[in-house]
């Protein structure tokens, strides 16, 4: 143990009881009616605020409009359909069966919960499994274009991680076709009057009262004005904080702000360390780049990832000859090969560059080679199956893979920690639902390709309309907290000297760069690969910077307009405390599972480690209380449906 | 290299805007041009003014966030990009751009290169969807799609709602947005039953906001998802019949 870890850090009390028990595959199905009903024309006299538009908090409110609750949904978007989750490209996974391969409810539940490497709650990865079928259904019966075979029914590809064909997707852009559909259900809700919609309005601070969620305070990022909304029960479905790192796959406005602020209100945070480094993202080419591109796994279907078998070799990859070329993913990992999962296929990308044996100018990315499949079935079957993929990868490089292989590197990209939650999709404070990325129910400590999409939809369409009545239902002939209840006001307050703090500093440096320096401690600290020391002097380093920005952030301009730096500076103060919980979540959780690889705990081939004794757990933070000293919770897991084994994808 | 942009400012949506010229200097090669914009916006913070509002978010072209008209082409020089994926080796050391938002009636500037294009969310409000409650859904197989109808709807689908079409119209129309959405959703089975009650709620309501079409086709040309104007085709056909048969049910 790192000799500070006990004034880092304190321990609570453990959390039990956060889902039923019973049978796995009757348990949602009992638990729905154990779930409490409101009565149709009861619904109207409840409102509840939704935060964020994706196919998380679109499905949720759309779904919560249809049903009579009065929905205030928002985003900081100019339009819901911009929400992040436009950008999954590959694919959703369901346990439909369409093809003959073995596959069922029961074993996409036990890939999800071994792709997480154990570290997920069974009866939620469960449930995700058995409504993913649902989740089809609903999306193809509003005109999502999925892939289809000849004779009309839906194609499926297969994925990393799994050895069956599941995914359904809309060429690579199925999260465009998701998200698109799911705000099109919100817009219907919208225009028909049923549905209240704020576009280009933050979400600044959790309004708690007698310890209940009952409100949000908002920024309207136009006028500048700030406001408090109050509810009888708030959903956030806000996406991920993998843009800490700065340079991550995700899009530039997404952000921790709605979860960390809630979280300061008193909300558990789960799994802050569990990142999901992709394994195809685009190499960084310049200093100047402000994001990584991300190119879709599914390309792993058909390419090939190989290095030179010696370090240093500069030859063009056309001249460098079969037994030259080490296809070090199908050599260490038979039996999956290159869809061997996302921390796996990482982490030995990380190896290779490690050794030295880096590709391209900068000498920091693998080949993945199309020159195979391209004679094997055609150019025009690639094309329909990537085309968008490819002419990406030309317009970000330049580059033409039709001719010569890609270059990839893993980059951040998705988050598995989020909010904690109950099976109901509720956080610590009661009357607060989380859904989407934003929460940390599912994926455990590695997300299997395409599960994203899925438990965004399962949460926001399948999930919260079930759960957030339960709660609501009780409430009946109570009316929203007043604007000027002192705990509105009181919180109003707090948002307006947060922004006045930050356009007082009068500094010299930009919020980027801030942000910028943080993702570089995260990535060289908490990075792909972690360790003791390292984490602990990440920890002290990202404290040391976060004074600093309260010291010298330089915001021109004022508030009481569209002001972007003051968003992004406000923004890039929370990841600045975000990033410091990672590190300490990392540095706390001594093991190495899924994506959290901690080289001092490795088997002998050099594969992540567990201590299923001592940390099968999920970790669940409470914010810092008077020491400074943030308190770590454990919720126990047990694995009763699936034995707990080691992973092994050779 | 170095570069001079005129860049169009305007602090609010109700003052007038001009062009102020900047000097950009030290930009890569391999940068976007939006990360060309971000050098000028740290450059202009740096000196105490203030930076130059531009919106974006994945910058992978697909949210659609992004638009910016480039001396005079929307999203710039490049074909079937949207903004963010046009890279500076587009251009040479000494380069001079101009650089506006989007310039239609329909779309008011808010500040600088931001506009407000909600009117695209009215049109998706008045029938831009098939009405299916949750839960309400059959088996997905239940509905085959021939291939080829399916890959159509895609091609329609893929729009990413940026506004380059009405950017480039000299009228101001949004048909290939409207028709592209109705062409999606009409030729599905699942689009049947609302079919032309859609067309006529869509291009009633996108008549409020933006001017008409009168078949320039500069739409298709500034389109990065490259939709076809034969969607338009789709949706005056079936606004027509919907308006002549009276079949839109009330």
């Amino acid at each position: 143990m790192i000799a500070d870890l006990d004034q880092r850090r304190a321990v609570g009390p453990e959390i039990h009881g956060a889902a039923p028990t019973g049978d796995l595959a009757e348990l949602w199905e009992n638990h729905q009616l154990d779930l409490k009903l409101v009565n149709p024309p009861n619904r109207r006299k409840f409102k509840v605020i939704v935060v964020g538009t994706g196919l998380a908090g679109a499905g949720a409110a759309a779904t919560l409009s249809e049903l009579g609750y009065q929905v205030e949904a928002f985003t900081f978007h100019d339009a819901p359909r911009r929400a992040h989750s436009v950008a999954a490209q590959g694919g959703i996974n369901a346990a439909k069966g369409y093809k003959a391969d073995g596959d069922s409810v029961e074993r996409f539940f036990r890939d999800t919960v071994k792709g997480g490497d154990f570290r997920a709650r069974e009866a939620d990865a469960y449930r995700l499994s058995e409504l993913s079928v649902r989740v089809i259904d609903h999306m193809t019966a509003q005109g999502v274009p999925f892939a289809r075979e000849y004779g009309g029914g839906i194609a499926t590809r297969s994925f990393g991680g799994v050895q069956v064909s599941r995914t359904f997707y809309a060429r690579g852009q199925t999260g465009q076709q998701l998200q698109i559909a799911g705000s099109q259900q919100l817009l219907k809700e919208v225009g028909a009057g049923r549905l209240t919609l704020h576009t280009r309005t933050e979400m600044l601070d959790l309004i708690v009262s007698e310890g209940r969620a009952v409100g949000i305070v908002v920024r309207d990022l136009v006028t500048g004005e700030i406001r408090p909304v109050t509810a009888h029960a708030v959903v956030l479905a806000t996406g991920g904080y993998g843009n800490a790192y700065f340079k991550s796959t995700l899009a530039k406005s997404s952000n921790v702000s709605a979860t960390w602020r809630a979280h300061k209100r008193g909300a558990l945070f789960a799994n802050p360390c569990y990142v999901q480094f992709h394994p195809t993202s685009l190499p960084l080419n310049s200093e100047w780049q402000s994001k990584v591109t991300l190119m879709s796994e599914s390309l792993r279907n058909d390419g090939r990832v190989w290095v030179p078998k010696e370090p240093g070799d500069t030859r063009p990859p056309n001249e460098i000859p079969e037994e030259e070329r080490d296809y070090y993913l199908e050599r260490l990992y038979p039996s999956f090969g290159n869809l061997a999962p996302r921390d796996i296929s990482s982490r030995a990308a990380k190896a290779q560059l490690d050794a030295g044996k880096g590709v391209g100018p900068l000498r920091n990315g693998v080949y993945l080679d199309f020159s195979d499949a391209i004679a094997r079935l055609g150019r025009k079957t690639i094309e329909d199956r990537y085309s968008n993929l490819f002419e990406l990868y030309i317009d970000a490089t330049g580059e033409d893979p039709w001719t010569e292989p890609m270059r990839i590197a893993p980059g951040p990209h998705f988050v598995m920690g989020g909010l904690w939650t109950d099976y109901d999709g509720m956080s610590s404070i009661p009357g607060l639902f989380v859904g989407g990325e934003a929460s940390f129910n599912y994926h455990g400590a590695n997300r299997l390709g395409a599960n994203s999409l899925l438990s965004a939809s399962v949460d926001g369409w399948f999930v919260l309309p079930w759960t957030v009545p339960n709660y609501l239902a009780p409430q009946l002939g109570t009316d929203p907290l007043p604007e000027d209840h002192p705990d509105v006001q009181a919180t109003v307050r707090d948002v307006r000297e947060q922004i006045d703090a930050l356009l007082s500093v009068g500094g010299t440096r930009g919020p980027d760069y801030f942000h910028k320096e943080l993702g570089d401690l995260l990535w060289d600290h908490v990075g792909v690969e972690r360790n003791g020391h390292s984490l602990a002097k990440g920890a002290d380093a990202i404290r040391d910077l976060r004074e600093e920005f309260w010291r010298d952030v330089r915001v021109v301009g004022h508030g009481q307009q569209l002001n972007q730096e003051l968003e992004r500076a406000g923004r890039v103060a929370d990841f600045l405390e975000m990033g410091e919980l990672m590190a300490l979540d990392a540095l706390d959780r001594e093991e190495s599972a899924g994506a959290h690889f901690r080289t001092e705990y490795q088997t002998e081939e050099g594969e992540a480690q567990r201590d299923d004794e001592h940390w099968a757990s999920t970790s669940a933070w409470a914010p810092a209380g008077p020491d400074g000293r943030p308190v770590r919770r454990s919720e126990p897991l047990t694995f009763e449906r699936i034995a707990l084994a080691t992973r092994s994808y050779k | 290299m170095d570069l001079t942009l005129r860049i169009w400012r305007q602090p609010r949506h109700d003052t007038p805007g001009d062009f102020v010229s900047y000097q950009v200097t030290g930009v890569p090669e391999e940068a976007s041009f939006l990360e060309m914009l971000d050098l000028l916006n740290e450059q202009l913070s740096e000196r105490g003014e203030e930076p130059v509002v531009f919106e974006s978010d994945c910058r992978e072209g697909i949210c659609g966030t992004c638009g910016l008209m480039i001396d005079g082409r929307p999203h710039g020089p490049w074909g079937n990009t949207a903004t963010c994926q046009l890279h500076m080796r587009a251009y040479a050391d000494g380069d001079e751009i101009t650089i506006e938002p989007w310039r239609a009636t329909g779309f008011p500037v808010i500040k600088d290169l931001a506009v407000d294009r909600s009117a695209f969310d009215r049109i998706i409000e008045a029938g831009g969807y098939i009405s299916t409650p949750t839960g309400a859904a059959p088996d997905a197989n239940l509905i085959p799609v021939d291939k080829a109808t399916a890959d159509r709807a895609f091609e329609a689908a893929a729009c990413i709602g940026c506004g380059a079409c009405v950017a480039a119209c000299p009228n101001g129309a949004a048909q290939l947005f409207a028709g592209a959405k109705v062409a999606q959703l009409n030729m599905l089975p699942q689009g049947q039953p609302e079919r032309y009650q859609r067309a006529a709620n869509v291009v009633d309501t996108m008549e409020a906001f933006f001017g008409s079409c009168t078949n320039h086709g500069e739409c298709q040309a500034a389109c990065p998802k490259d939709i076809s104007i034969d969607f338009i085709a789709w949706l005056n056909r079936d606004y027509r019949k919907a308006k002549l048969s009276g079949r839109q049910a009330g």
